[in-house]
């Protein structure tokens, strides 16, 4: 039986170093390519070895397709493509391909210049990388070889992020990467058509948690900074550079001048210009207000929004700083919490997910003595805050998705184990459809039972669908063909064609029916009381009586002997041959009932 | 059997309905706007000259189309408000069209007739760009109509006794009973609220009966041609593609192979011009009037080669010692058009994409509006009367001449011979469009940019993709009228291409004789497990 082969290689029951495996219909996908923020060891990437042990990966796979630029999706890709060596195509969406390599050396140039790592990818190899890159566009169908297919729909989640669909025959499977379901500031939300994959990946985030409106949580937050600013503290705001920094540059500019507010605003790193540029240029791929308005106003042009420069860090009075890393697992962002952290006026507000091992993560769940390099202790009395900003789908989005894909099964990511239990049980209950969690380098199966592509004769066709009444789309209707098997292609033909490609004589199959009819009367008048009895009723068929005194029905033949030694039984010999099964078996029963009693 | 009607006689702005397998499907919805240059301009300002024109007097004397018709230098034009060319509406019974696939934005001008005046509920389907610069040529032309009320409506000359009495070109002018006014900005919103919008090589289901896809065609952003395909039939509609390097995506030519039918529109206006050379010689003549002082009318469309001819005096004007002589861009929607050129990144060439990585904007005129060398404006009135400073270089339509801002400047620069209009827009003849301006001092040149292809490059095309059939306009069958020893301007294919003209029908050979159905597994498994001869398989299923 066909089957469908998943292993993630990261991303199975936990959050970060995004790279699931796929088999289907005998190609092999890599989707996503991440790194793991959590660990700083051969950890942080996936284990590729896993594919192949001492073949070239490009012999063994068919593609790669990333999802979105967030590293724990794309990470690992240059150490994947050339330090491992894989030469194949690499998908991704054009705001991906333009904004993954920037994130990519930005991560190079902490680890290797910051930490003073060796042995990891050089700018080089980033742009050697890239060049293996294939742009493709929203709902193009790009194929990736003759048999293998492969399509993205619009994610929201961060500028660029696609859904992708992997399509081979009729066996297909989807791969949500990350996604949102509810449009926020500068995004929209997901969409996928009812495509009814075999199986959807999709991330479980937020498995278990059921977010309250946008609105509330936005208002919240502006709350928060507006009260830190108000008493004199600062609030620092850990982000990614691109993605929801901008979403709460908008929120926060927008705030500013309706309440007239002067504390300064700060945007860290120099990414910032160039970040709000990329999302000029590919205004298309944010949400519909924000298009609509760009001619006038375009919304990525900040007015109260600064540079961030390191001196300001130590400025008195009240300011916002928006600084990069997210989770606060190095760079400027853990610069700045060490110096503000002490202050129980200032606040640190962690907008988005972290990874277990980060700063970020540690603050959030409760700590607040943390161990830094050098076995210094920090002291956390700064206030911590947590808004769900990351636009990643609730349970209700995932919900909603799978209601809108029609996945024969479903298989959990990106998420934790003890949440996406809970998910795969509502997903099972809800769907009836099966619901897997696989842990990393744990292979899920699936089977599946494509129908099979036939070519049909247009005139076995039309021949086969003319016969009888109109054709009644609501009925199914039987059809009679040779099915023909050539060169691994089906054909469905007439027997006839069939007999005639293949050379071979055709043989007749007769049925011959015996039935016993109790009448005294002449040969010849139960004939003509057979005929008019099947008359009578077979209206739509031509029943004839023919001179030599048989019948037919169509193509079959009714005669009448006499029974050899009782005159008073008639015997009706009915012939028909295999084609005509059907009509011949239906008249022997209707005569086995008898004639009618009076037959005027 | 699949017919195909022809709807309208313009070769580059086709329509055309295609039934295949059930379905009935639109090919673009091109508006023939040349009607209008029967009309008088309608001037911004009131013009003495256009109102002191005289009125037409018939041979025998009479006068009763004196408020109709005037004269201009020996022509005679319509004096009320412009009126297009519709396509046909009767050939066929519209409401049954099921969808429309356009392919660039010039040819879907008619679709606010087509979809709301036929009883049409079908679905449009067009890319983004295409939608968004149609969006805006519609709101160009509703505007520039719009803002010259116009009194009188002539209709007595279209009366058949009446037209036959008129001089050329009016008496031969056809259909003019079909012929319309402008539709409003409601009906353009109507119209486009009814596109769905697709990426190239998207592949679109229609009722499971037949797939259609676009690809990009290289002529305009977000330029497609159209498959339109079953699992054995394959037809290529081909319309306004273009294989030289501007700023659009390439066109893909790959995908049009083993077309059983390709139906070849929208080729070149001007086979015998070429591109390069004319934007070469658009430079120097500009460069010329202004240095002499004069003033550069360029009469163009809000969007598409003024795109190329910016890019190139980006790179001229340092050169050329053109840094301080203000380029103006005037239109309702200019600086839109250059807004929406800098975010279609991924419909554009690899070279505008890689720009685009950077991240910096594809195209340079967001440098030359920067550095204050270009400027753009919505009209004549308001900011631009105040910056308005000479000799300077002006962007502005309609390149009929008929409607907007360019009917200001001519009447404004016609009367002195150091200014120059330069034409660069093949839609228009040059010296129809000008003769309602005549007598004129002022310079003509005639620049001509057409990047569709030509005769040549559709040959090479026709040998690299092997249609099976070719079907065309009849226009492209023939020699030009006004070169017809030319021979080579003309498709020269095997087996000689089915040709069409307006209102005609055709039906499109080819038969299948298969069709693609699914099957269980479990009706194959007596197949698969029949050892009677392991190349040819074989079971009788019932």
């Amino acid at each position: 039986m066909p089957e469908i082969k998943v292993t993630p290689l990261g991303a199975g029951q936990d959050v970060g170093r995004s790279c699931i495996l796929v088999s289907i219909a005998g190609k092999n996908v890599m989707l996503d390519c991440g790194m793991h923020m959590g660990y700083n060891d051969d950890r942080r990437f996936p284990d590729f070895s896993y594919i192949t042990q001492n073949g070239r990966l490009t012999d063994f796979l068919d593609c790669v397709i990333i999802s979105h630029f967030h590293l724990d999706h794309c990470g690992a890709l240059p150490y994947f493509s050339e330090m491992v060596g894989y030469d194949g195509p690499i998908y991704m969406t054009h705001p991906t391909k333009a904004i993954c390599p920037i994130l990519l050396e930005d991560y190079r140039k902490i680890t290797v210049d910051k930490k003073g790592e060796t042995n990891f990818f050089t700018s080089q190899m980033i742009k050697d990388c890239m060049k293996k890159v294939v742009a493709v566009h929203l709902h193009q169908t790009v194929q990736v070889d003759e048999e293998l297919e492969i399509k993205a729909y619009y994610a929201g989640h961060v500028l660029g992020a696609a859904m992708f669909q992997i399509k081979v025959g009729c066996e297909s499977v989807v791969y949500t990467g990350d996604y949102n379901m509810t449009p926020d500031r500068h995004l929209g939300a997901a969409w996928i058509d009812k495509c009814r994959p075999d199986l959807l990946i999709t991330e479980s985030t937020y498995a278990t948690t059921i977010r309250d409106s946008k609105r509330c949580r936005e208002r919240d937050f502006l709350k928060k900074v507006h009260e830190t600013v108000e008493r004199g503290g600062k609030v620092l705001i850990p982000v990614f550079a691109l993605g929801r920094a901008q979403e709460l540059c908008i929120l926060l500019e927008t705030f500013w001048e309706r309440m007239n507010l002067k504390a300064p605003i700060y945007f860290s790193t120099g990414l910032t210009e160039k970040a709000n540029h990329y999302y000029k240029l590919f205004i298309t791929w944010t949400n519909q207000k924000i298009r609509k308005t760009f001619v006038q106003r375009n919304m990525f042009e900040f007015k109260h929004i600064k540079a961030f420069d390191r001196a300001f860090a130590d400025n008195p009075g009240p300011m916002v700083v928006f600084a990069t890393p997210g989770m606060l697992h190095a760079g400027q962002s853990l610069q700045i919490f060490r110096k503000w952290a002490g202050n129980e006026k200032n606040m640190v507000i962690m907008p988005g997910y972290c990874v277990q091992g980060t700063v970020g993560h540690k603050i959030l769940s409760g700590q607040r003595k943390l161990e830094m390099e050098g076995r210094q202790i920090l002291e956390v009395k700064m206030q911590v805050e947590y808004m769900s900003f990351s636009a990643h789908a609730d349970a209700k989005g995932i919900m909603q998705l799978i209601r809108q894909a029609e996945p024969r099964n479903v298989l959990l990511v990106h998420g934790e184990a003890k949440k996406m239990e809970f998910l795969k049980q509502k997903i099972e209950q809800e769907f009836h459809v099966n619901c897997y969690m696989p842990a990393n380098g744990e292979t899920t199966t699936i089977f599946t039972n494509p129908s099979i592509p036939v070519d049909i004769s247009l005139g076995l066709l039309k021949r086969e669908t003319a016969i009888g009444l109109l054709p009644d789309v609501k009925k199914p209707k039987l059809m009679h063909g040779t099915l023909m098997m050539k060169d691994n292609s089906f054909r469905l033909v007439s027997p006839e064609q069939a007999l005639k490609e293949l050379g071979l004589a055709e043989h007749q199959l007769r049925f011959t029916c015996r039935v016993h009819i109790q009448d005294p009367r002449k040969e010849h008048e139960t004939v003509l009381r057979v005929y008019n009895h099947l008359k009578g009723v077979l209206k739509d068929y031509s029943v004839q009586h023919l001179p030599d005194g048989s019948i037919t029905v169509e193509s079959i033949l009714i005669q009448a002997t006499a029974h050899s030694e009782d005159q008073g039984t008639k015997v009706l010999l009915v012939s028909w041959t295999y084609q005509d099964e059907e009509l011949g078996s239906y008249l022997t029963s209707l005569l086995k009932k008898g004639l009618p009693q009076s037959t005027a | 059997m699949k017919l195909h009607y022809c709807l309208s006689g313009h070769p580059t702005l086709p329509c055309n309905v295609l039934k295949f397998k059930s379905t009935t499907i639109m090919l673009d919805c091109g508006l023939d706007m040349t009607s209008t240059l029967n009309f008088l301009p309608l001037p911004l300002v009131q013009s003495p000259r256009l109102s002191k024109l005289p009125g037409w007097v018939l041979k025998d004397g009479s006068t009763f189309l004196d408020k109709e018709l005037k004269e201009c230098s020996g022509h005679v034009f319509v004096d009320s408000v412009p009126e297009f060319c519709l396509p046909e509406t009767e050939l066929l019974d519209l409401s049954t069209v099921d969808v429309i696939l356009i392919s660039n934005y010039h040819c879907m001008m008619a679709l606010p007739y087509i979809t709301e005046y036929t009883g049409f509920t079908g679905t449009v389907y067009a890319t983004e760009p295409t939608v968004q610069i149609g969006r805006l040529l519609m709101e160009e032309l509703v505007n520039s109509i719009e803002r010259v009320p116009k009194a009188q409506s002539a209709s007595m000359w279209k009366n058949k006794e009446v037209q036959r009495l008129l001089p050329v070109p009016l008496k031969d002018a056809v259909e003019v009973s079909m012929w319309r006014k402008c539709y409003t900005m409601p009906e353009v919103n109507a119209a486009l609220s009814k596109i769905q919008l697709v990426g190239y090589s998207q592949k679109i289901e229609l009722f499971g009966a037949v797939q259609v896809t676009p690809l990009s065609s290289g002529y305009a952003l977000g330029s497609s041609n159209w498959i339109i395909q079953s699992h054995y039939e394959k037809v290529s509609y081909v319309s306004g593609s273009s294989l030289l390097t501007t700023h659009p995506q390439p066109m893909d030519q790959a995908s049009l192979k083993n077309s059983d039918v390709l139906i070849l529109t929208g080729l070149t206006q001007i086979p015998t011009a070429n591109p390069d050379g004319m934007v070469g010689e658009f430079c120097s003549n500009l460069a010329m009037t202004v240095r002499n002082g004069g003033n550069v009318l360029v009469p163009c469309y809000p969007s598409g080669v003024i795109y190329d001819l910016l890019e190139c005096l980006y790179q001229y004007i340092d050169s050329a010692g053109l840094s301080n002589v203000p380029f103006y861009f005037i239109s309702p929607v200019a600086n839109s058009s250059l807004e929406f050129s800098q975010i279609f990144a991924e419909w554009l060439c690899h070279n505008k994409q890689t720009k685009v990585y950077l991240p910096e904007p594809p195209f340079p005129h967001a440098e030359l509006i920067q550095t204050n060398k270009l400027k753009h404006y919505p009209s004549i009135h308001g900011d631009f009367s105040n910056d308005f400073k000479q000799p300077c270089v002006v962007f502005t339509g309609h390149p009929s001449l008929r409607f907007g801002d360019v009917v200001h400047f001519m009447e404004l620069w016609g009367k002195s011979s150091l200014n120059t209009v330069i034409f660069t827009e093949p839609d228009f003849s040059y010296l129809d469009a000008l003769a309602p301006y005549q007598p004129l001092a002022m310079k003509c040149v005639y620049c001509p940019i057409d990047t569709r292809l030509n005769f040549i490059q559709v040959s090479k095309l026709l040998k690299e993709v092997q249609p099976l059939h070719v079907v065309c306009p009849e226009q492209y069958t023939q020699p030009p009228p006004t070169q017809s020893h030319r021979t080579d301007l003309m498709i020269d294919c095997q087996p000689p291409p089915m040709s069409y003209r307006r209102a005609e029908v055709l039906t499109l050979p080819y038969k299948r004789r298969y069709e693609k159905i699914e099957i269980m597994p479990e009706v194959t498994v007596p197949v698969m497990r029949n050892t009677f001869s392991p190349e040819e398989r074989y079971s009788v299923i019932c």
